[in-house]
C-alpha cells in the first residue's frame, strides 16, 4: 500500500453462501452474496441500502465473523490494508471496530446497562462522559434494558459502540421503530463520529434516511450492489443514477411519484444466470445476459450494460 | 475464511445411523430379554465364579449364573420400567403443562408449586421415599421414576405454550374466529411436539439410570429380579477380588444403553432448533 | 358501516404507566384515516385495542354502535409492522394464506403472490413476499376495518409502493374503512383521507423518550 492510503474496510468479492437441508440426506449450497466489493474509507458514512430479507444484514455479519456454522464464504475482508480473520476480529472488535446492532435484544437483559457499555475493556469516567453526551441521566447506567423506552436504548448502544473511539462502526439497521426526529438525531451521531474521522458502514432499507447522512450510497439487491455513488446523485433524482432499479427506487418513494415497478427480487436459490435485474427491466436486451461486472460510470459504479 | 464442510457426514446422516444403531441394540435386547427362557440364567453351582469365555461371554457370577444372559434380561427388565416410568411422566407433564399455561391462575400456581416441590428435593432422596413408600419391587420404582421425572418436562411445555399464546399468530388466529380447540389443536400441538419429543427421549436414560441406581442402593427390585442395578450392586462384593467382568460388562451395557438415548435427543434437539437446523 | 372509539383509558400493568388516556376516535367505511405521532403515544396499541386484541381499561371500542364481539371472526382485522411474526413458522404458506378463508386467483394475482411459493416455508420467503400473504390473508368479503400498523415500515420502497397502490384500489372498490398508522409523513399524505396526529387525542404525560 503506497501512497495512497488504505480504506478502513475493503470487501472484496464477498461471496457467502448457506449449506442448507434439501428432503432427506442432502444439503444444497445456497448463495446469499455474490461478488460483492466494496470500500469505506476514514470520515466516510457509506449506507448499504436494501429490501429486508435481500441478505444486506449477513454482510455486516461476515465482516464481523458472526456467521453461523453452515456458512461458507470467500472473498477478502481487509481493514486498513490487513485480512480481518477471527484472531484478528476478537483482538480488534469492542476497540477499534464498533458494531450497533439492530435492537435492544443484542442487550444482555439481566446486567445494568451501565456496566454493559464498559463492556470489558472500558472505564467507568467515560461510560459517564458518553451518557452525559448522548443526554443519558446518570441513574440510566443503574437500569436494566427492560426498563429503557426505545430512543434510550438506541442512545446507550450507541455510547457503547463508542466506548474506545473506534476507527470503523458497522450499524444495522440503526433506526427502525424510531419516529422522524428521533432516527435523524441517530444519524446525527453518525455524522458526528464521521467528521471525527471515523469510517461508518451503515446498513438500512430506508432510504430516505440513508439520503439524510450518508456520503455514498450503495444499492443492495438479491445479494450483491448494483450501483454504488455518491448520495448527492441519489437526491437529484432519477435522471442523475444510472442503474435502471436505482431509478425505480426513486419513483417509488411517496414524496415522488409513488409508483412502483412490478415484480419482486428473485429467491437466493432460483437466481437468473445474468443481470438481476433483467426480468423487470424495462431496457432488457441481449446485452443483459452473462455476468455483469461493476464498471465505472461517471464517478459511481454500476453493475448494468445500459448505464450511461 | 471458513473451508468448505465436507458434505457427506452431516448432522441428518449422523441422525439416520443413531436411531438405526439405538434401535437394533435396544429393541434386541428388550425382545430377546423377554422371550428369554428363565433357565438360560439359572443357577449352576459347578460354574461358579468364571473369567468371560467362549461359552459364557460374559463370564458368571457366585452363583454359576451366566452373566451375559443375565445382562440382557436386566437391561430387558430396566428398558420396561424405563418405558412405563417416562411414558407416564412425560402424560403428566404434557397434561400439566399446557394446563398451566391456558388456564394460569391459581392452575399455573398449583402446577409450579408441585414442580418447585418436586426439584427442590434432591432426586435420588425422593426417589427412596417413594419407592420405599410403595414396598419397593417393580411397582415401586417405576412408581418412583414416573413421580420424580415429569417437571422438568412440564416446565418446557409451560413454557413452549406460554410463548405461543402471545404470538402475534396465534392472536390472529382467535381474531379470524378460530375456536381455542382449533388453535390448541392446528397452532399449539404442532409446536410444543419437538420439544415435547425430544425432552421424552432425553427423560428415557435418566428414567433407566435412576432405577438402576435406586436398586443399587437396596431400595428398588428385589434380589432375585435379574436387574442392572442388583447385577451391579451384587458385583461391588467381588470387584476388590479380582472379578473385574461381573462389574464392567453389566456397565458398558447400561451405559450403552443411555449414550445412544442421549445422542438421539441431542442430535434431535440441534436438528430442530432453526438456529442451528442447518449446520 | 362505522368505526368508534369511545374515551378508551388503558395501562398494560396496573402500575404501570397510562398508555392512553381518554381517547376517541370515529370513522366511516371509505375513509383512510392516517395515525402519526412520535413513537411513545400509543400508536400501536390503539391499534390493538381497535382490532380487539386487548380490551381497554376504561371505555369501548364500538362498530356500526354495536361493542365488538370477542368471537367469531372480527370484521376489524389487524395487520403488524413484522409479517415474520404474524405467520407460524411451522406452516407451510398456503396454509398460512387459506387460515380462514379461500381467496380467489384474481387477488392473488394482484397482490403479486406467485404460485410457486404457496409450497415454501415463511422462511424461505422475504418480509415484502410475507407481507403480501398476510395482507391477503385480511381480506376476506367479512372485513370491513383493515387496520395497518406500520406495515411498509421494514420494507423497501418499491414493494411499499406496490403494496400501497393495490390496497387503495382495494380498499376502494369495497369501501373498506382503514386505519393506517405510519411515521412516514409523504406516505401518510399519499395514502390517507384524513390525517389525525395521537398527541392530541391522547392526554397523557410525556415520558423519557
Amino acid at each position: 500500500m503506497k501512497g495512497k492510503k488504505a480504506p478502513v474496510l475493503q470487501v472484496n468479492d464477498l461471496v457467502v453462501a448457506f449449506s442448507m437441508y434439501q428432503r432427506g440426506f442432502h444439503k444444497k449450497n445456497l448463495e446469499v452474496i455474490h461478488a460483492l466489493s466494496l470500500e469505506v474509507g476514514a470520515g466516510e458514512i457509506v449506507a448499504v441500502v436494501g429490501s429486508s430479507g435481500s441478505g444486506k444484514s449477513i454482510l455486516a455479519h461476515a465482516v464481523l465473523n458472526l456467521l453461523p456454522k453452515n456458512a461458507v464464504c470467500s472473498g477478502d475482508i481487509l481493514y486498513k490494508g490487513e485480512s480481518l480473520d477471527s484472531k484478528k476480529c476478537k483482538q480488534l472488535f469492542g476497540r477499534e471496530i464498533a458494531f450497533i446492532p439492530q435492537s435492544i435484544d443484542y442487550l444482555d437483559p439481566l446486567m445494568k446497562v451501565g456496566e454493559q457499555v464498559q463492556g470489558v475493556y472500558g472505564t467507568k469516567e467515560r461510560q459517564r462522559e458518553l451518557f452525559e453526551k448522548y443526554q443519558l441521566s446518570q441513574e440510566t447506567e443503574n437500569k436494566y434494558p427492560f426498563q429503557l423506552s426505545g430512543g434510550m436504548a438506541r442512545r446507550t448502544l450507541i455510547s457503547g459502540a463508542m466506548m474506545h473511539h473506534p476507527d470503523l462502526i458497522i450499524a444495522d439497521e440503526p433506526t427502525p421503530g424510531l419516529d422522524l426526529d428521533m432516527a435523524m438525531e441517530t444519524l446525527k451521531h453518525f455524522r458526528d463520529f464521521a467528521d471525527q474521522g471515523t469510517a461508518v458502514l451503515m446498513i438500512t432499507h430506508d432510504i430516505d434516511l440513508a439520503l439524510n447522512v450518508a456520503d455514498r450510497v450503495a444499492v443492495f439487491y438479491a445479494g450483491t450492489i448494483l450501483e454504488e455513488a455518491p448520495t448527492a446523485d441519489f437526491i437529484a433524482g432519477k435522471e442523475a443514477v444510472r442503474h435502471p432499479y436505482s431509478k425505480a427506487l426513486i419513483d417509488a418513494l411517496p414524496q415522488n411519484s409513488f409508483t412502483p415497478i412490478a415484480g419482486t427480487q428473485p429467491y437466493a436459490g432460483n437466481l437468473p444466470s445474468g443481470c438481476l435485474f433483467a426480468d423487470r427491466c424495462i431496457y432488457r436486451d441481449e446485452k443483459c445476459v452473462g455476468e455483469q461486472k461493476m464498471r465505472d460510470v461517471s464517478g459511481g459504479k454500476v453493475r448494468c450494460a445500459h448505464a450511461t | 475464511m471458513k473451508k468448505t464442510q465436507r458434505s457427506f457426514l452431516n448432522r441428518r446422516v449422523l441422525l439416520a445411523c443413531f436411531i438405526a444403531i439405538a434401535a437394533i441394540y435396544l429393541i434386541g435386547i428388550f425382545i430377546w430379554g423377554l422371550a428369554m427362557n428363565p433357565n438360560d440364567y439359572a443357577v449352576h453351582y459347578e460354574n461358579k465364579l468364571l473369567s468371560p469365555s467362549a461359552s459364557h461371554l460374559f463370564g458368571t457370577d457366585a452363583m454359576g449364573r451366566d452373566m451375559f444372559k443375565r445382562c440382557i434380561k436386566g437391561l430387558s427388565n430396566s428398558l420396561v420400567i424405563g418405558l412405563l416410568a417416562a411414558g407416564f411422566s412425560s402424560v403428566v407433564a404434557l397434561i400439566l403443562g399446557i394446563a398451566s399455561a391456558v388456564f394460569g391462575g391459581w392452575v399455573d400456581r398449583t402446577v409450579k408449586l408441585l414442580v418447585d416441590l418436586c426439584m427442590g428435593l434432591p432426586h435420588l432422596v425422593l426417589l427412596i421415599l417413594v419407592s420405599y413408600m410403595l414396598g419397593k419391587g417393580a411397582l415401586g420404582v417405576t412408581c418412583a421414576v414416573a413421580f420424580t421425572h415429569w417437571p422438568g418436562l412440564t416446565r418446557i411445555v409451560r413454557q413452549e405454550v406460554l410463548q405461543l399464546k402471545s404470538s402475534q399468530y396465534v392472536q390472529a388466529a382467535y381474531r379470524m374466529g378460530k375456536s381455542p380447540f382449533q388453535v390448541a389443536l392446528h397452532h399449539m400441538v404442532p409446536h410444543v411436539l419437538p420439544a415435547y419429543l425430544i425432552g421424552l427421549v432425553l427423560l428415557f436414560p435418566h428414567a433407566i439410570m435412576h432405577e438402576a441406581s435406586i436398586t443399587f442402593l437396596g431400595f428398588g427390585l428385589s434380589k432375585e429380579t435379574p436387574a442392572i442395578g442388583v447385577i451391579l450392586s451384587e458385583s461391588m462384593n467381588y470387584i476388590t477380588t479380582g472379578k473385574w467382568w461381573m462389574a464392567v460388562f453389566p456397565g458398558v451395557m447400561l451405559l450403552l444403553a443411555v449414550i445412544l438415548f442421549d445422542g438421539i435427543g441431542e442430535t434431535l434437539k440441534k436438528l430442530w432448533n432453526p438456529m442451528s437446523g442447518n449446520e | 358501516m362505522q368505526l368508534e372509539a369511545k374515551n378508551i383509558t388503558f395501562q398494560y400493568t396496573p402500575k404501570g404507566p397510562l398508555i392512553l388516556n381518554d381517547v376517541s376516535f370515529h370513522m366511516e367505511s371509505g375513509e383512510r384515516v392516517g395515525i402519526v405521532g412520535p413513537s411513545g403515544y400509543g400508536k400501536s396499541t390503539l391499534a390493538r385495542i381497535l382490532a380487539g386484541y386487548e380490551t381497554p381499561e376504561k371505555g369501548q371500542v364500538l362498530l356500526d354502535n354495536v361493542p365488538l364481539s370477542t368471537k367469531g371472526y372480527c370484521p376489524v382485522q389487524l395487520i403488524y409492522q413484522h409479517p415474520e411474526l404474524a405467520v407460524n413458522p411451522r406452516w407451510k404458506m398456503k396454509k398460512i394464506l387459506t387460515e380462514c378463508w379461500n381467496p380467489d386467483q384474481e387477488l392473488l394475482k394482484k397482490m403479486g403472490i406467485e404460485e410457486s411459493w404457496m409450497n415454501r416455508w415463511p422462511s424461505e420467503l422475504s418480509g415484502g413476499e410475507l407481507q403480501r400473504f398476510c395482507i391477503a390473508r385480511a381480506l376476506s368479503s367479512e372485513t370491513k376495518i383493515l387496520i395497518c400498523d406500520e406495515i411498509t415500515t421494514m420494507l423497501d420502497v418499491i414493494t411499499q409502493a406496490q403494496i400501497w397502490n393495490v390496497l387503495l384500489e382495494i380498499a376502494d372498490a369495497r369501501k373498506l374503512g382503514m386505519v393506517i398508522i405510519t411515521h412516514n409523513k409523504s406516505l401518510a399524505e399519499q395514502v390517507c383521507t384524513r390525517i389525525i396526529s395521537l398527541p392530541e387525542l391522547n392526554h397523557i404525560e410525556q415520558q423519557d423518550v
